[in-house]
């Protein structure tokens, strides 16, 4: 079946470039217009790049002249003015998106090309931003989890997580062991099915559409799991301050094995279909190669740095819920190219599936919510027959529960990278402040170095090695 | 797990005190649920991160900022400290050590600016440039101070807390004489 597959990828490659041409075409007007852009007076619209003392990280970064800092506005104005770097100026400023298929949502990136070489990009973010930093400001502690799920609404459990332990640690509060187990199979489970969605955007954006629909396929089978426990397929509020919502529906043993035992075969399948593909292999391998030195000075964490050779995973270097507890590998990379990233995320979903196995294996019995009456909403039988019960309901769910005054940063390891979540309370019902560390965010950042002196075309198997989620850069 | 990390001359801080007087850094540490914060002035910001950078925080993983305006309750300052109206906040790795470490300094509502850690960490580039973006704090020596998520045209920062949620009016819900009756 893979092998029919094959002869539409590389159809599909000159697809890519096509798109490609055709963007460059479109923009090309605006570079006969005088868009050109500079070599000579680098385009810094915000002052000189620092001294490098060499006391910092920067002298890390050999490429970091491939930032390009020119702003929107200049950007915009440059169509009418002339060549900078003079008539014969061959250089191109491209607009990339933000409506643009392999931009996972609205990143747009702002190219700054000599032919099909990409000399400079900037990444402009922001079109998804609706201030939902602001908004937990003003829902209380309960309802934070509803806000917090939208932002990397590929991986949702994880947010939730990561705003629910951060929390408990303000609370002081012992999730019951149930809890604990209930949101780690969540959470692993997700993190199968997130990475099943990077490999099928991914694919798509190199030319693998195959892949596409295989990855929508598999990850859909997961996503009606988490529609059996929590309701929804996306967004679910399940992990909450105290606990999880609900308990795990009869049967889930059964349906989580099952499943566990579909996957493995479809990841052979994955293997046939792109791992040893050469088309597959010529696309990603030594592309956007980044090192470890550029990894940890630019911040990057997950897949991207564990790409380069550093064994860094929160789930084992900083363990939280139960992970010191099973037994798992944490992959790493020796290239730091596209297709290490694609490798690690593939396997990553080989050792979900092995914690998956022993989280099923191990799951404790008991409460899957904290006793606590105070932030707990009470069960509904109690309601009917004590008055302490039903009051304690209506004020958990009209004034919320009020957590001491403080300052926490709790960090996640989410398929993305470290999530952290710094949370402070003034003794308040809600948040004074909530802040997502997110990693696509800030990942972004090494986008222009591994695009710097490659093709256009590899401009976007980087952006899908990357694997960003808009919704959690621009939250 | 502190005694790496110190490198003052005084003893190594405890976990256990709330508010400890130790220094670490050149700076005052507190605690905060277990966790250890250092509160170094806003003057010596860049000095402290490289001194940090040196001693194998190998990742500034976080930069962000908090508006103190309508704080209802006692700040957790160690005594010394005297507060102020912003607060940035930043969090370092080290990978060797397995360690977190929070830095917060205070920045006063009249001269909104620090220094930008950006030479020291360049990580920190987005993360000065959302700050800056959403709560008004300038990041001096930072290469690309502009918005990032706001529109380059925006005025005002939308998480201090003088900035009202404001509402957009919804088009087609205005009201009729049949609305609630």
């Amino acid at each position: 079946m893979t092998v029919t597959e094959d002869p539409a990828s590389p159809e599909q490659h000159t697809g890519d470039d096509t798109t490609a041409a055709d963007s460059a075409a479109a923009a090309s007007e605006m570079a006969a217009a005088g868009a050109g852009s500079t070599d000579t007076t680098p385009a810094t619209d915000f002052g000189p790049e620092p001294e490098d003392d060499g006391s910092g990280q920067l002298h890390l970064l050999p490429r970091r002249s491939a930032v390009l800092r020119m702003s929107e506005v200049r950007a915009a104005a440059m169509i009418d003015g002339p060549p900078i770097g003079g008539e014969n100026d061959q250089t191109m400023l491209v607009n990339m998106g933000p409506v643009h298929p392999s931009t996972h949502g609205v990143l747009r990136l702002m190219l700054e090309l000599d032919g099909e070489t990409v000399l400079r990009s900037k990444p402009i973010i922001g079109y998804l931003h609706t201030g939902m930093e602001k908004t937990a400001e003003s829902l209380t502690f309960l309802q934070g989890p509803t806000n917090v799920t939208r932002m990397d609404y590929a991986s949702p459990f994880f947010n939730e997580l990561v705003f629910s332990m951060a929390t408990e640690q303000l609370l002081g509060l012992e999730v019951p062991p149930r809890a604990v187990w209930i949101r780690m199979l969540m959470c692993e489970l997700n993190r199968i099915s997130s990475h099943l969605l990077s490999m099928a955007t991914g694919g798509m954006d190199i030319g693998a559409v195959s892949m596409m629909i295989y990855g929508w396929r598999e990850r859909e089978v997961v996503l009606r799991f988490f529609q059996k426990v929590t309701g929804l397929r996306m967004n679910h509020n399940y992990i909450r301050p105290g606990g999880v919502a609900a308990d795990l529906p009869d049967g889930w043993r059964r349906d989580v094995l099952d499943l566990m035992d579909l996957l493995p075969p479809r990841l052979e399948e994955y293997d046939i279909l792109m791992t040893g593909q050469p088309i597959w292999r010529d696309r990603l391998q030594g592309v956007g190669v980044i090192s470890q030195a550029e990894a940890i000075a630019l911040s990057a964490t997950g897949p991207i740095l564990r790409s380069t050779g550093i064994s860094w995973d929160l789930r084992r270097d900083m363990p939280y819920l139960a992970y010191d507890e099973v037994d798992f590998d944490v992959l790493v990379g020796s290239y730091g190219d596209a297709f290490d990233r694609y490798a690690i995320r593939l396997n990553e979903i080989r050792e979900s599936i092995r914690i998956v196995r022993q989280i099923v294996e191990r799951m404790p019995s008991g409460d899957y919510r904290s006793p606590d009456t105070k932030v707990t909403p009470p069960p509904r039988a109690r309601i009917d027959e004590s008055m302490e019960a039903l009051i304690h309901h209506f004020k958990i769910f009209t004034e919320g529960f009020k957590v001491p005054e403080g300052e926490v940063y709790v960090a996640v390891e989410s398929p993305r990278g470290e999530l952290g979540c710094y949370l402070v309370s003034d003794g308040g019902p809600k948040p004074y402040r909530m802040h997502i560390r997110g990693p696509s965010f800030v990942n972004l950042q090494t986008m222009p170095h591994m695009m710097s002196e490659g093709f256009l075309a590899d401009a976007v198997a980087v952006i899908a090695s990357v694997d960003p989620v808009l919704g959690e850069v621009d939250r | 797990m502190t005694d790496a990390a110190t490198e003052s001359d005084t003893e190594a801080p405890e976990p256990e005190p709330e508010v400890s007087k130790d220094l670490a850094y050149g700076a005052l540490v507190s605690w905060s649920r277990g966790q250890r914060v250092i509160h170094p002035s806003r003057e010596d910001w860049l000095a402290t991160a490289k001194t940090l950078l040196a001693d194998g925080w190998n990742m500034c993983v976080d930069v962000t900022g908090v508006d103190y305006l309508s704080y209802n309750a006692e700040r957790d300052l160690p005594p010394g400290i005297e507060p102020e109206r912003f607060e940035v906040v930043a969090t370092f790795v080290s990978h060797s050590r397995r360690e977190r470490l929070r830095a917060r300094a205070q920045v006063p509502e009249s001269d909104p600016s620090i220094e930008s850690l950006y030479v020291v960490y360049p990580g920190t580039d987005f993360l000065e440039r959302e700050v800056y973006d959403l709560m008004g704090i300038a990041f001096v020596g930072h290469p690309d101070l502009s918005r990032i998520l706001m529109p380059e045209t925006w005025e005002g920062h939308p998480l201090r807390k003088d900035f009202g949620i404001g509402a957009i009016p919804v088009q087609f819900k205005a009201p009729s004489a049949n609305t609630h009756r």
